[in-house]
């Protein structure tokens, strides 16, 4: 088996890679690259993404075929990907940080900055929050409703079908922090830097 | 519901930790990557390593202990100490880091702030301001302590705040090392001027200190080195006892 972790320009992908071979061990080879090639003959992909929506697909963007090679895989053959923060907010149709920025369009959405309620909240929402677990989602297996995991964001994904939402979470608002969509999954926190319970969902993930 | 942070902060010099947890089980009590992850294990919410090596050749060391590290922990890890350019902050970045603290070069060059948060995101910039009280207000520090800059606390709080740091670690300079608490004045009037999160640091010498940064110095996260050290508290008995103090944590 063959995980391929995107390595688009899009700041610090390092922690996403440590804690992949930690949980991969010798048994699932992970492959960090942007080379279209590989990411076709991958069996499951993980969008990592950092800084700003628009920076993020401003990169995206850049590496030529790049958009069409992951839609390829995710929509057309319908194979597993894994979105992580600003990973997961670029499955929207759209998004509002720095500037109006059209996103990939695979899961009907927007994406707007948090309500801080006129400063009652700090943002970014740092920190250790605790998951509310909506729906049955495979890469909940043997996690528990509660759990906590690790956020670091000021926008949140607020998509159109709410059915696609796996997990929330409360902040100043009732907050988005997981969907799944056939084989398309997304988590608005950090799995990565998540501690045991986040190196359980990377797991789940690669034996989906 | 969003919970205060505890971190745990080593003090690293040359690739050593300089003081540290005196553990008899530890292989290398000197090893950084040994002692981050007693701490992470032990429920700490993040690490932070503060590189104080003095000497120019040995800068580098710093860089494997957080490859090392960022290998082994998988919570979040601060990075700080002679943090002068974009290119010091990318390297610490793809090194593992996950967040860098800029303590001096923010004040001599404050674009380092904001070119560093554009191009890595405001995610991982800490600004790191040492506040010394002087009458009624608070002057910046620099160059761990030496140098007063003279500018006002607050208003520099705020500044970083607009060229884009993403929290500010408040370290108050009269009462780091004393273990008499934080300066929950300094903390809570910085926490009130700005609308991103505050770590506070410098002074912590009991779990009470802990409270009061955070019911008095309204920080979302508070940092300690020496409470933590030698085995005097862990980790974990920091945690239980801010909840029993109605804190809320992740225990």
């Amino acid at each position: 088996m063959k995980v391929t972790i995107v390595d688009y320009n899009s700041g610090n992908i390092s922690s996403v890679i440590n804690s992949f071979e930690e949980v991969a061990k010798d048994k699932v080879n992970i492959e960090v690259t942007a080379d279209l090639n590989k990411i076709k003959s991958s069996d499951k992909v993980v969008l990592p993404g950092q800084g700003s929506f628009k920076s993020c697909l401003d990169a995206l963007n850049n590496i030529n075929g790049l958009i069409d090679t992951l839609s390829e895989f995710a929509i057309t053959n319908k194979k597993p990907l894994l979105g992580i923060c600003v990973g997961l907010q670029m499955f929207a149709d759209i998004g509002y940080e720095e500037t109006e920025t059209k996103g990939l369009g695979w899961i009907s959405g927007k994406v707007a900055k948090i309500d801080n309620q006129n400063g009652r909240y700090k943002l970014p929402h740092i920190g250790w929050n605790q998951i509310r677990i909506v729906k049955d989602s495979k890469i909940f297996h043997n996690i528990q409703n509660d759990t906590h995991m690790y956020f670091v964001h000021s926008y949140e994904f607020i998509p159109k079908d709410k059915k696609v939402i796996s997990a929330t979470t409360d902040y100043s608002s009732n907050i988005v922090c997981s969907v799944e969509k056939e084989n398309i999954f997304g988590t608005q926190f950090h799995p990565e830097k998540s501690d045991k319970m986040g190196l359980k969902i990377i797991d789940n993930f690669i034996n989906l | 519901m969003l919970k205060n942070r505890i971190i745990p902060c080593l003090d690293v010099k040359n690739g050593r930790v300089v003081k540290g947890i005196n553990f008899v089980d530890l292989k290398d009590a000197g090893d950084p990557v040994e002692q981050a992850k007693i701490y992470s294990d032990g429920g700490a919410d993040e690490i932070c390593f503060l590189d104080i090596t003095a000497s120019n050749e040995n800068r580098d060391t710093i860089y494997d202990v957080v490859e090392r590290t960022s290998k082994k922990c998988f919570v979040p890890l601060t990075v700080g100490g002679g943090v002068r350019s974009i290119d010091d902050i990318n390297k610490l970045l793809n090194c593992g880091a996950d967040k860098v603290s800029i303590n001096t070069a923010a004040v001599e060059n404050p674009k380092v702030v904001l070119n560093s948060s554009k191009k890595f995101g405001s995610q991982c910039i800490v600004v790191a301001i040492d506040a010394k009280k002087n009458g009624d207000k608070w002057e910046i520090f620099t160059h761990g302590g030496r140098n007063n800059s003279g500018l006002d606390a607050l208003e520099y709080a705020k500044k970083m705040e607009d060229n884009g740091a993403g929290e500010l670690l408040v370290t108050s300079m009269d009462r780091d090392g004393t273990q008499i608490g934080y300066d929950v004045d300094l903390m809570s009037k910085i926490a009130s001027k700005v609308n991103i999160p505050l770590i506070a640091s410098g002074g912590v010498g009991n779990l009470d200190h802990l409270v009061d940064g955070i019911k008095l110095g309204n920080a979302s996260a508070v940092l300690a080195a020496s409470i933590f050290h030698y085995g005097k508290h862990s980790v974990k008995e920091a945690k239980e006892y801010l909840d029993s103090k109605g804190i809320p944590v992740r225990i």
